[in-house]
């Protein structure tokens, strides 16, 4: 495997730790907001949901620079997490966050529908059985929304792994540190004659989508299918 | 016993009814529409009434004036669904334990094996929902509700969905539930059949309102109110007993009113049984009926008369301390004088052996 140098085979290992990061921490939190978007009755439930999707209708470059603003050292939340010695603006870590920003919508929308196509009457059953509600969350409904939480998993990472905008405004494009497969594609485009290594590059980003989202389809296929019952 | 007293207000419809049952299965009867559905949810916590009182066997459910109100999963009421609900991610042995978990420990009406074995499921513990007929899963649905422990059963029309053979083969598993793990029971229904043969009390629903309830011999032979049974009210059974199997194929049975011959039962000489009689079938005479085909003449009195219903009224017959329904032209009844206490004659054409009967 030489024909990549140890440059990109770094883009591409940062680029996979991002997103697996990215997708990781913000599982748990799309699904309560799913949950409470799918079965809660609150006013602002409109605004929570706007907040939600806000990412997909802004110019990434203003995600980004919104990021920057708040978690650079001296912005609001940079500087209560540079106390704890964390810092994300030019970090990797911070690569994450911004791509968990820019995934979050598509994450959430998946999970959500999932949760709506779940029957209400299956969780009253449960409750009249004796189980509470975060049982009732538990044992029914989490196991029927599986193939929903696959789904958004997997484009959640599929579109942190191509973040670009958000990400090349918050953290820069520091080769080893922050410069993920799109950046280093980018930086490639920018050199004269780098035409070749962009094409690698862009070779391997096809792939790793392509193949999630098959992975996707096919696991959301066998878990559906488990559900209903035809494999018992 | 089970106390209920609800008001709660809909759009255009209010349900204000209080019914104090005592053990054993108490009907919830009426048109669809009429708010049985709402009681039972009421009762089981998925709908909170705006007034009322909700008691089973002293403990206190819902109290609105006390600002009581256990949520479902508190209740311990075991809620067997029209449509099963069963959880489609579970095989059949999971199903049936999944309220096993959360409910108190120690033994409960029945045992899992006992209730596997008493619903027939042996075979069908590691299928998947999806695979079971609407019997099979209608059945699931009761014992899921029943290995929950609860301290009362609240059936919705658990027999709508199916068809006359799959409610034939489930109607039995109700009354073991009655008679064997003496559970107290809700049942909704609008089928008249399944009320006089499940019944222990009947609650006639009506626009939100009680219009009768007692005991489900006295509502069913009501006469006021038997049109909204549909007439061939199932619930004139009388009881009797089997006196002697004729050579002619005909069982001769006893009852207060005189013998009745019927299609000889599978039954043994000297056993009780119920017999079923429906009231467009019973015809009346003042005297003696001579030279008709009727073979089966009974001798009772009119205890009372219901009001008109279109041109025919009900009347009830009492014999011993058996009440059945003639159905008569309200022509007939002004011709031949019927009045309560009347003594008259009550030819009968066609008597069924009730099912349920045996070993009363």
């Amino acid at each position: 495997m030489n024909w990549l140098s140890p440059s990109d085979w770094q883009a591409v290992a940062l680029s996979l730790k991002v997103a697996g990061l990215a997708t990781a921490l913000s599982l748990p939190f799309g699904i309560a907001i799913a949950y409470v978007l799918a079965r809660a009755q609150f006013p602002g439930k409109q605004w929570l949901n706007a907040l939600v999707h806000v990412p997909l209708i802004l110019p990434p470059v203003v995600t980004g620079y919104l990021l920057l603003m708040a978690f650079a050292p001296n912005g609001p939340l940079g500087a209560v997490l540079a106390r704890i010695g964390i810092r994300l603006a030019f970090d990797w870590k911070g690569a994450a966050l911004a791509a968990a920003v820019m995934a979050f919508p598509l994450m959430v929308r998946a999970i959500r529908l999932a949760i709506e196509a779940v029957d209400p009457k299956l969780e009253a059953a449960a409750s009249t059985l004796g189980a509470s509600r975060p049982w009732v969350f538990v044992t029914v409904t989490l196991p029927l929304i599986v193939p929903g939480i696959l789904a958004g998993t997997i484009t959640a990472f599929a579109k942190a792994m191509g973040e670009f905008g958000a990400t090349i405004t918050f953290v820069s494009n520091i080769p080893g540190q922050t410069q993920t497969l799109p950046l280093a594609i980018y930086s490639e485009l920018q050199v004269p004659g780098g035409e070749t290594a962009a094409i690698r590059l862009v070779v391997i980003s096809v792939t790793l989508a392509i193949g999630a989202l098959l992975l996707s389809e096919a696991l959301a296929r066998r878990v559906a299918a488990r559900i209903a019952g035809r494999e018992a | 016993m089970l106390e209920i007293a609800l008001k709660h207000a809909f759009a255009g419809f209010t349900l204000d009814l209080e019914i104090r049952a005592p053990g054993g299965i108490t009907a919830l009867f009426g048109p669809s529409g009429a708010g049985k559905s709402t009681v039972v949810n009421a009762v089981a916590g998925l709908l909170r009434p705006d007034q009322g009182r909700i008691a089973v066997d002293g403990t206190v459910l819902f109290d609105a004036a006390a600002r009581t109100a256990l949520p479902p999963h508190r209740r311990r009421i075991g809620y067997v669904f029209q449509d099963a609900r069963l959880f489609p991610h579970l095989n059949v042995r999971a199903n049936l334990t999944y309220g096993t978990r959360f409910a108190p420990h120690g033994p409960g009406a029945i045992s899992f094996d006992d209730a596997v074995a008493m619903l027939g499921l042996g075979a069908l513990l590691e299928r998947s929902p999806a695979a079971l007929s609407g019997g099979e899963a209608a059945r699931v649905a009761l014992g899921r509700a029943l290995l929950s422990k609860p301290r009362l059963l609240l059936l919705d029309e658990p027999l709508a969905a199916l068809d006359a053979a799959r409610k034939a083969e489930i109607l039995p598993y109700f009354e073991m539930l009655r008679d064997a793990v003496k559970l107290p029971i809700l049942y909704v229904s609008h089928a008249p059949a399944e009320i006089a043969r499940l019944a222990n009390s009947v609650a006639l629903i009506e626009a939100g309102r009680l219009r009768a309830f007692g005991p489900a011999d006295d509502v069913l032979t009501d006469p006021a109110v038997a049109g909204h049974f549909g007439g061939d009210a199932a619930g004139a059974l009388i009881s009797g007993h089997l006196s002697a199997q004729e050579s002619d194929g005909l069982a001769r049975i006893d009852t207060a009113g005189g013998p009745l011959y019927v299609q000889a039962p599978d039954v043994a000489v000297g056993q009780s049984l119920r017999l079923r009689l429906t009231a467009s079938d019973v015809t009346l005479a003042l005297a003696p009926p001579q030279q008709v085909s009727a073979l089966n003449i009974l001798r009772v009195s009119i205890a009372r008369i219901g009001p008109a219903q279109g041109p025919g009224r009900f009347v009830q017959l009492a014999m011993g301390e058996d009440r059945f329904l003639a159905r008569v032209t309200s022509r007939s009844a002004t011709a031949l004088d019927l009045r309560p206490g009347l003594n008259c004659y009550a030819m009968i054409k066609t008597v069924s052996v009730a099912r349920d009967a045996l070993g009363l």
